[in-house]
């Protein structure tokens, strides 16, 4: 039994503005013990999709499952086995940390949790936080009580919906060690995140969706292998010839060009040269995430003005 | 305990934390009333020719406040809860919506029967009102506080902004509590207005209240608890029902 199941879910948003559908008959499973990746550029549904799974939203059509119960009709079940952190950094802030943590337990129906609530305590760093009002805490502090919260009841599958989005590097390793540590034990994790090096560390699988659909659903090292294999870095204080900039990727003086193999190096180097770009710091490194992610966001999107 | 007695508890806790405002400063608020009105009116006619004017506001003054704090409770916290996010806390929660119905009402009822515990406990040396039939007083108290603290959980799903809040609140809830016979005995209306009175629920809460005080109101009591009743299952169903489909708060 897949520990989520997405069968086309699809949603339109109705408003006086008129309609908007976020997802496009969206299906795909996610196995037990999984750690999966979730990207796309932002509207193109993820947190629509997640909110249907938390039953924050309901779908237009389809059905979502997880460990077989539906998120609509045995809901009860279906929340459960969920543990979700939320993208909005919220709080209560009439309640301290360990009082946050014992009310979000007892909604559960889970009393004497306190070997476990200083478990979460300890393993994301808040143990000294414990008795501090929420109002108090700092950013990076909200959101790791956010992640304790998601997971006071002990649940098999856990949801992170950009729990990274603005935090430090502290916190970032912090919370990946206490995560990776739970899928190690079995949890299966399913993660929203618009760093693409986070996704390709962690996630064993990735779905990229676009506008409502999802236009890739691999392996991380499948999706890795087919991108252009190879990648031609370099800076320069002058414009690319138009050839190049069509397909460049540039972000300041950094340029990087897609090179599938050395004679295309050479021959993006050779253009550059005619136009009088003088390149500095030239490397080739191995294609990474963020370059599959624009190669297939990019088909996608041809592929859909085509049609 | 069961997740809706810790929501309940949750929602007893929030509103004792900030006791002050939510307890002491509404029992302060019927003090002054009683001091001003007392005064003012103390030497008017005595209502159903045997109850002097202080004595019969306290009970309309108790009730006033049940009614208030019940509604207030359940809806500030939901519309809180609603504009700071983390109402989502809950609505990750397995928790029906049988429980949230009876945890937010049940904390109603208690913030309702706190406040108006107190404001008879200090009112009492005012003016010693007799005590006919506490069982009345018991009952309505807590019929319209349940009454109320449900409107309150439908006002808090409806509005978006505080503004639609203090709508709610200052255009439907005062009005009706103000007019349903608090301050006097709708038996001294012209005919006209004593019809229009008949129609608003909330005055059938006080008289039937106040009936426990002195054993007279202007209707049976039985009537009263009638319409109470029918009041309250009409808009709990209504609660039960916005609750069981989200609306607003699951889109």
């Amino acid at each position: 039994m897949p520990a989520v199941s997405f069968q086309n879910v699809s949603k339109t948003y109705r408003s006086s503005r008129g309609e908007l559908q976020a997802l496009r008959g969206v299906s795909f499973d996610i196995e037990p013990g999984e750690f999966f990746g979730l990207l796309g550029p932002n509207g193109a549904g993820k947190t629509t999709l997640i909110s249907i799974l938390a039953g924050l939203a309901r779908p237009s059509a389809g059905q979502v499952r997880v460990l077989g119960h539906d998120v609509q009709t045995d809901y009860q079940a279906a929340r459960r086995q969920l543990g979700v952190v939320p993208q909005e950094l919220v709080f209560d802030p009439f309640f301290n940390v360990r009082e946050a943590l014992r009310f979000q337990s007892g909604y559960f129906g889970i009393h004497q949790n306190e070997a476990w609530i200083d478990e979460l305590l300890e393993g994301l760093g808040l143990a000294d936080k414990a008795g501090a009002n929420m109002r108090q805490l700092s950013g990076g502090m909200k959101r790791r009580v956010l992640v304790a919260q998601a997971l006071v009841h002990k649940p098999p599958v856990i949801v992170l919906d950009e729990p990274t989005a603005g935090v430090d590097v502290e916190l970032r390793q912090t919370l990946w060690q206490f995560i990776s540590q739970l899928n190690r034990q079995g949890s299966t994790v399913l993660l929203t995140t618009h760093y693409l090096e986070e996704a390709e560390a962690l996630c064993g699988r990735i779905a990229m969706l676009q506008l409502g659909q999802v236009v890739a659903l691999e392996k991380t090292s499948d999706l890795l292998r087919q991108a252009s294999s190879n990648v031609l870095r370099f800076k320069t204080d002058q414009p690319l010839p138009r050839e190049l900039a069509s397909m460049a990727r540039v972000t300041g003086r950094v340029v990087q060009l897609p090179a599938h193999n050395a004679l295309e190096v050479e021959r993006w180097l050779a253009q550059a040269r005619e136009a009088g770009v003088v390149a500095e710091d030239v490397e080739i490194r191995k294609a990474d995430l963020e370059d599959v992610f624009l190669e297939v966001m990019e088909k996608a999107s041809r592929a859909g003005a085509a049609a | 305990m069961n997740g809706w007695q810790t929501l309940f508890y949750k929602e007893v806790l929030r509103f004792w934390k900030v006791g002050f405002q939510t307890v002491a400063a509404p029992v302060i608020t019927a003090i002054l009333y009683m001091m001003i009105f007392g005064h003012v009116l103390e030497d008017s006619e005595k209502v159903y020719g045997q109850v002097n004017y202080t004595a019969f506001l306290l009970p309309g003054l108790v009730m006033m406040s049940v009614l208030q704090n019940a509604f207030a409770n359940s809806s500030s916290s939901l519309i809180q809860s609603k504009i700071m996010g983390n109402l989502v806390f809950l609505l990750l929660t397995p928790l029906s919506h049988r429980a949230w119905f009876v945890a937010y009402v049940g904390s109603s009822i208690v913030r309702g029967l706190a406040v108006g515990s107190g404001v008879m406990l200090v009112t009492w040396w005012y003016a010693q009102p007799s005590l006919v039939a506490p069982l009345w007083i018991l009952v309505f108290a807590i019929l319209g506080a349940a009454l109320l603290g449900a409107l309150g959980l439908i006002a808090g799903l409806w509005a978006e902004k505080f503004d639609q809040m203090a709508a709610f609140q200052n255009f439907i809830i005062m009005p009706m509590t103000f007019l349903s016979g608090v301050f006097y005995s709708i038996h001294s209306l012209p005919p006209f207005w004593q019809r229009v009175s008949h129609l608003n629920p909330f005055f059938y809460m006080i008289d039937g209240f106040r009936h426990g005080f002195f054993g007279v109101s202007d209707v049976s009591p039985w009537l009263s608890l009638g319409i109470v009743a029918v009041a309250l299952a009409g808009v709990s169903a209504l609660a039960l029902h916005l609750l069981r489909t989200g609306y607003k708060i699951r889109h």
